[in-house]
């Protein structure tokens, strides 16, 4: 109940900068997916944060709602984003991002 | 006052313990594991935010399906073990140093923000959060985009069976 709204957002900073840093010290295209997974959820904990917050003057839910469009698009998005490691991984036999260069000119 | 602000010290703890776990370890499952941990901490916490019907969706879709899938998906690429150090050696300190600098400016930004924030939180009425009241709001204000969410998931899913056919060298 007595939780400061600012205490949940700085746990949300904190969760969606380490989510940076696995993005951009790990190697293993599938840990790098679930560090992006671990944006999106630190940005859904600052959505009920502020719901929490803008509660009590009846703007509160909308918060829940935008959290829950979040969690269907982050649902869509593994899926084609694990197909497409797949897809990879079969022409490649492996994830490792700094192999995946044919672009790179 | 001070079992919730506990609560939440214990909660924020863990979350932040199994993100970096998620980080540091070398084999993929383990890192879905500690992944799925993080999930349901997190659900702890908004349950203790008044968010019940958000909370429960947090378990089935990510703690359930969504970490199945990537399991799934370790197990039959069977690529889980090896971890090639980087190329490029500066890479990991200059990663440090970024999202270090991206948190001290989160940090500055909720400071210099000054929102009011600090204070204790009123008490909200009893049906707030419930699956009754989010359900109404999505099924009146947000019906449209709750109906091109079920759009966008079929989307995926036909992309997903697309680009992991088989003999899909000859498309």
């Amino acid at each position: 109940m007595n939780i400061p709204t600012d205490y949940v957002l700085a746990l949300s900073g904190i969760l969606f900068a380490l989510g940076v840093l696995g993005v951009l010290i790990r190697r293993d295209a599938i840990v790098i997916f679930m560090c992006i997974e671990l944006m999106l959820n630190s940005a859904n904990v600052a959505f009920i944060a502020f719901a929490r917050s803008f509660g009590p003057s009846g703007a509160g839910l909308q918060g829940h709602v935008f959290v829950f469009f979040v969690i269907a698009v982050a649902a869509a998005e593994v899926a084609v984003g694990l197909a497409l490691i797949v897809t990879i991984f079969k022409t490649k036999r492996s994830i490792d991002v700094d192999e995946v260069s044919s672009l790179r000119g | 006052m001070t079992t919730h602000l506990a609560i939440f010290f214990g909660i924020a703890v863990i979350a932040i313990a199994t993100a970096v776990s998620v980080l540091a370890s070398r084999n993929a499952v383990y890192s879905a594991l500690f992944l799925v941990l993080n999930f349901v901490t997190i659900a702890s916490l908004y349950l203790l935010l008044n968010a019940a019907f958000i909370a429960m969706v947090q378990i089935t879709v990510y703690a359930g399906a969504i970490m199945v899938l990537f399991l799934f998906v370790i197990m039959l690429l069977g690529d889980e073990r090896e971890e090639p150090s980087s190329r490029l050696k500066w890479q990991a300190p200059a990663a440090f140093l970024m999202s270090l600098a991206l948190l001290i400016l989160f940090v500055a930004a909720l400071i210099q923000g000054n929102m009011g924030l600090q204070q204790a939180l009123a008490g909200v009425s009893e049906g707030f959060g419930s699956p009754a009241s989010v359900g109404r709001l999505l099924f009146s204000e947000y019906l449209i985009p709750f109906e091109v969410t079920s759009v966008l998931l079929l989307v995926a899913m036909v992309g997903a069976i697309v680009l992991t056919r088989p003999g899909r060298e000859d498309a």
